[in-house]
């Protein structure tokens, strides 16, 4: 099948913060250049004056009030944490 | 004792916790050892937390004996699909991202069930972050189907779907995102409920695509489905996306509504690609309905037919690449050894931490909203979006429901679809156009396949019309058996 | 060549609400570690943002106060990329329909000398729109630490065109846009808490040319007057940089207030794409008429209405407005006293030099000062009625001050009116003159000056209580 001549897997991969062996890249790269060929058809489809649908239900205006809500105790919040010290998350150090 | 208890419907179960004839305990000891007798070879379950299970049923048996039980769902055991926060419990996705992951608080239906007294029991296998139709794409490995141990239960919620099927618990809970909850129950032979978006709270359901995702009920009857949805539905504020309706009484609906219903047929919904067994089957459950006094009419669903997938795979992808970006490797969930660096954290973490189905999606969902193809991919598609729903409004403003199959394959062998994308996402057909429209959408047992598989019918209601939709589902079913049908496990 | 700089700045405010922007935690300043999370905060599986309609409400405010237009629609945007302060590696912002568009932020230019109003000009803004903060990095020697209190505060991003065309400007607009916001009650923008921030884009053109050059982002320009200062460096880094025939290349670059240089930030990623798309989880909003018709009587008198007000109304001298009009309150109580009293330029010396003085000296805020507008009304009254010279108020005041007595309270006990008493004050005169023979030859042979040896020795003996009129009257007349 055709494969997508402007599907750029490593922009793509970086982006998404993905590391992709190379494998994965020719895999990838003929099995979304079938599915981008597939979704191709949607060009066929007039939408000349169509909103674009973002939600189910066009609903507006949903909030709550500015009334503070217990959150999480600190154990319950770094529970899952991989690492952490001093009540805080540890990363590698991160340069800016 | 045990066995007599395998395979009763929630509402049967309820009647006898509320006689008196048995306890929860008693129950949940039931499930427990089917769970052990069976769930080796089905593999429905992640992980099952026993003894918090025992603990909720003591509770639920004191409540009752002090006269003070909470309604028909004390004291029911339910699967949680492995997508849905219960607290203190894993909430993995089945994937390896979250293989440690215990979650700090409980989803909204999670909250809800616990107040009705059922008992949360387990944790149910899926395609990971429900990404398929198989539940293939497990970290943990593949459910299987117990119709069949050879074949796939379906998916994404393929071990909600087999544990109902193979006995191992009354009632689960499902999401369905493009068909999820409906394409599994179709293929396990049970009944499958997606609600109308926005009527169950998506608050601590794992995200997959936002605006398609719904939580909802599967089940031996169509009386259960919409005994658990009671439960479930409703506003939440801290869901947007929540509609603020009256959740009505779906039980007394499904006494109340007889008919006859005007019912519509997509006429594209039969076309190739589809079993012919299937075919048939659907077929004769439409003539049961032009019997019952039903108005049969043939209707046209092209665009949703024509370009449904497409519209789902830009949109469920794009929304999946930025919602599946918090799984980092940061705060919570699989952190790389290898990592040295922040961007190694990121890079290393999620390459060893996704399954290929993942990040294909996540790649093709990143492409779709990348800068110079936003317009040709993603907006283009909700824009068709648009245009698929006002097709479904304009043909639901004459049919009560509509009715369809609700895959256009009986279960596939386990492996068979799996090195093809686009074929696994050509099964989901009948179903995704539903979610794109945002409509409630149930499948029912209506027979099987020469081969002893069961098949599906799909019937799909008007916006938050559930009540109607399970009477008509209902009908069916009361005068049919094939929900009384088990595997022989 | 001369070159004109052309500046535009963006802006960070946080808004001033109880809980977060999209979940009901509190927000807050200088808490423990993480104590300010919950699932939405921290980006769990599952959790949802619902919007802050206080959150909504400031916005709105701030956008009428600077004379945007509120979009009758808005909507949520997702900003993706990663960093280890983003929980969800997107951010929740406004892409293409902010909720206020266009705007201006009035400012005042330094004046000649600080006595004369400098020059007024409009910055136009090209929009403002709400987003969520993100959390904290600390940066240790082999790792860093992440603190998520701050994550998902509301945060107001304020763009203004590139209007500005120096430091002096930039600072100005700044200065105003934080009153603004103070007095609004919209945030409370104190820069070393990081409730307001701010980044400067600068390029510079030749004199008369209208395509703008390349332009630099400059960062970290964290107190008001490394704004001003940062700026400055880098229009004239800029300048030396063509001036010795090289190019200004796009960058963004990190000013150092301690050391005032700057260096070039190495972006890892040059062309950002943040792949903005519709919030799926959050709906959008609509602003109506009943809703405006609901904050604007709330809106603060602008600042630079007040001063216009407070020179024409009151007839104030320029200094005097310059010192009461940044301050909402310290502009009520003025025009509290100056209708007590019916002298607002009397009121508004004693309360922009004593008062403020005392409050300095002190540590005391406005809202906790012993002296209330009615205590500056009484004095001022026994002032002009003559009870008490100007030199025994100022000993009354801050007494007032002090102990927040009622003026006249302290003149009954201390027994300070003046004296008019003509019998006492002749006693004190020729006493004084007796005592400085010198001084009234010297008068008497025309030195007026003389007479103030005379005065000033009364005044002594009188404890200051003695009439000066009287006293002057007095002297010439036994001198004559």
């Amino acid at each position: 099948m055709s494969t997508q001549p402007d599907l750029n897997l490593d922009y793509l991969a970086n982006l998404a913060r993905l590391a992709l062996t190379d494998a994965e890249k020719a895999e990838f790269a003929q099995q979304l250049g079938d599915i981008l060929h597939y979704v191709e058809k949607l060009k066929q489809v007039d939408v000349s004056g169509v909103e674009p649908m973002a939600h189910a239900s066009p609903v507006f205006n949903v909030w709550q009030p500015d009334v503070v809500a217990p959150g999480l105790p600190v154990e319950a919040a770094l529970r899952n944490a991989p690492a952490r010290r001093e009540d805080m998350i540890v990363v590698p150090k991160v340069v800016e | 004792m045990a066995d007599e208890l395998i395979y009763q419907s929630a509402t049967q179960l309820a009647a006898q916790l509320a006689a008196g004839k048995i306890s929860a305990v008693e129950l949940v000891q039931a499930c427990l050892a089917r769970r052990q007798a069976v769930d080796g070879r089905v593999k429905a379950f992640n992980s099952c937390d026993e003894a918090g299970a025992l603990a909720a049923a003591k509770a639920s048996d004191a409540r009752r004996a002090a006269g003070q039980a909470r309604g028909p769902l004390d004291g029911i055991p339910v699967g949680f699909k492995d997508v849905i926060a219960v607290e203190g419990q894993p909430l993995t996705c089945s994937s390896k991202m979250l293989a440690n992951f215990v979650s700090p608080y409980d989803a909204t239906v999670t909250l809800k069930l616990k107040a009705a007294g059922a008992i949360p029991f387990g944790r149910l296998n899926m395609d990971e972050f429900a990404m398929g139709s198989s539940t293939e794409n497990s970290a943990f490995g593949p459910t299987a189907n117990p119709w069949d141990l050879t074949r796939v239960p379906g998916g994404s919620s393929g071990g909600s779907a087999a544990a109902v099927a193979a006995g191992e618990v009354p009632l689960t809970l499902g999401s369905d995102t493009g068909g999820s909850i409906r394409q599994p129950a179709a293929l396990c032979g049970i009944v499958g409920l997606k609600p109308t978006y926005g009527l169950v709270s998506r608050y601590g359901l794992a995200a997959f695509a936002s605006s398609l995702d719904q939580i909802g009920t599967m089940a031996h009857t169509v009386g259960d489905a919409a005994l658990l949805l009671g439960a479930i539905a409703g506003h939440d504020p801290r869901d947007s996306t929540s509609f603020k309706a009256e959740v009505p009484d779906y039980r007394a609906a499904l006494a109340a509504k007889k008919g006859p219903w005007r019912l519509g047929v997509p006429r594209e919904f039969f076309g190739a690609g589809l079993d012919p067994e299937i075919g048939a089957a659907v077929k004769q459950a439409i003539e049961f309905y032009r019997k019952q006094g039903c108005e049969i009419k043939e209707v046209a669903l092209p665009l949703a037919a024509e370009y449904a997938i497409a519209v789902y795979y830009l949109i469920a992808t794009a929304e999946a690449s930025s919602n599946l970006a918090r799984y980092d490797g940061i705060r919570y969930g699989h952190r790389s050894k290898a990592a040295t660096d922040v961007a190694g954290v990121y890079f290393q973490s999620r390459a060893e931490g996704f399954g290929p189905e993942v990040k294909r999606r996540i790649i093709l969902g990143t492409h779709v909203l990348s800068s110079g193809y936003y317009d040709a991919y993603y907006l283009r598609a909700q824009k068709v979006r648009t245009l698929i729903r006002n097709e479904f409004t304009a043909v639901l403003r004459d049919c009560d429901a509509l009715l369809s199959p609700t895959s256009p394959v009986p279960a596939f062998k386990l492996g068979e679809k799996s090195a093809d994308p686009l074929a696994m996402y050509l099964t989901d057909i009948y179903t995704i156009s539903v979610n794109l429209a945002g409509l409630p959408g149930i499948s029912i047992p209506c027979g099987f396949t020469g081969g002893g598989l069961p098949i599906g019918l799909q019937l799909i209601g008007r916006p938050f019309d559930e009540a109607g939709l399970l009477a008509v589902a209902q009908a069916y079913e009361s005068a049919h058996d094939w929900h009384t049908k088990h595997p022989s496990l | 060549m001369n070159y004109e700089a052309v500046i535009g700045l963006e802006v960070h405010v946080q808004l001033k609400t109880a809980s977060k922007m999209f979940t009901r935690v509190a927000a807050g300043y200088g808490q423990p570690e993480n104590t300010l999370t919950d699932p939405v905060v921290l980006a769990l599986p599952g959790a949802l943002p619902v919007l802050n309609k206080e959150a909504l409400d400031k916005i709105i405010t701030a956008g009428l106060i600077l004379d945007c237009a509120i979009a009758p629609v808005c909507k949520w945007d997702r900003k993706n990329y990663f960093y280890p302060d983003s929980p969800k590696n997107y951010q929740i912002s406004q892409y293409d329909q902010p909720i206020c568009v266009g705007g201006t932020v009035e400012i005042e230019l330094p004046g000649p000398s600080r006595n004369v109003m400098g020059e007024h000009k409009k910055i136009p803004l090209t929009r403002i729109h709400l987003e969520e903060d993100v959390g904290k990095l600390n940066h240790g020697a082999s790792d860093s630490l992440v603190d998520y209190n701050r994550a998902g505060t509301p945060l107001m991003e304020i763009v203004s065109e590139p209007a500005m065309h120096s430091a002096d400007e930039a600072f100005a607009f700044l200065t105003a846009l934080r009153t603004a916001m103070v007095q609004g009650g919209i945030s409370d923008c104190d820069m070393e808490k990081g409730q307001l921030r701010c980044d400067a884009n600068i390029s510079i053109r030749p004199v008369g040319e209208t395509k703008l050059g390349v332009k630099v982002e400059l960062k970290n320009l964290n107190s008001i007057s490394f704004v001003r200062d940062g700026i400055a460096h880098e229009i004239r880094r800029q300048v030396a940089v063509l001036g010795s025939g090289g190019t200004i290349v796009q960058e963004t670059r990190d000013y150092d207030g301690q050391t005032g240089a700057s260096q070039s930030l190495r972006s890892k990623e040059m062309a950002h794409d943040y792949r903005y798309f519709p919030d799926p989880d959050l709906m959008p909003v609509k602003v109506d008429e009943a809703w405006l018709a609901v904050i604007r009587p709330t809106l603060p008198e602008r600042m630079f209405d007040r001063q216009r007000r407070y020179l024409e109304q009151f007839q104030l001298p320029y200094t005097l407005t310059s010192v009461l009009v940044p301050s909402l309150a310290l502009g009520a109580f003025f025009e509290e006293a100056a209708k007590l009293s019916g002298k607002p330029q009397a009121a508004a010396n004693w309360i922009t030099n004593d008062l403020q003085r005392e409050l300095a000296a002190a540590g005391v805020e406005l809202a906790a000062s012993k002296v209330r507008p009615a205590h500056i009304a009484g004095l001022v009254k026994l002032v002009e009625s003559g009870v008490i010279s100007s030199n025994i108020a100022k000993e009354v005041f801050v007494a007032m001050f002090a102990t927040g007595e009622q003026a006249d309270a302290i003149v009954e006990r201390k027994g300070l009116k003046q004296s008019t008493d003509t019998g006492e004050l002749e006693k004190w005169v020729t006493d004084a003159i007796a005592a400085d023979p010198k001084a009234a030859a010297g008068f008497k042979g025309g030195n007026e000056k003389a007479l103030n040896a005379i005065k000033g020795a009364v005044m002594k003996a009188s404890k200051g209580k003695a009439n000066p009129q009287l006293v002057d009257q007095i002297a010439r007349k036994l001198l004559a």
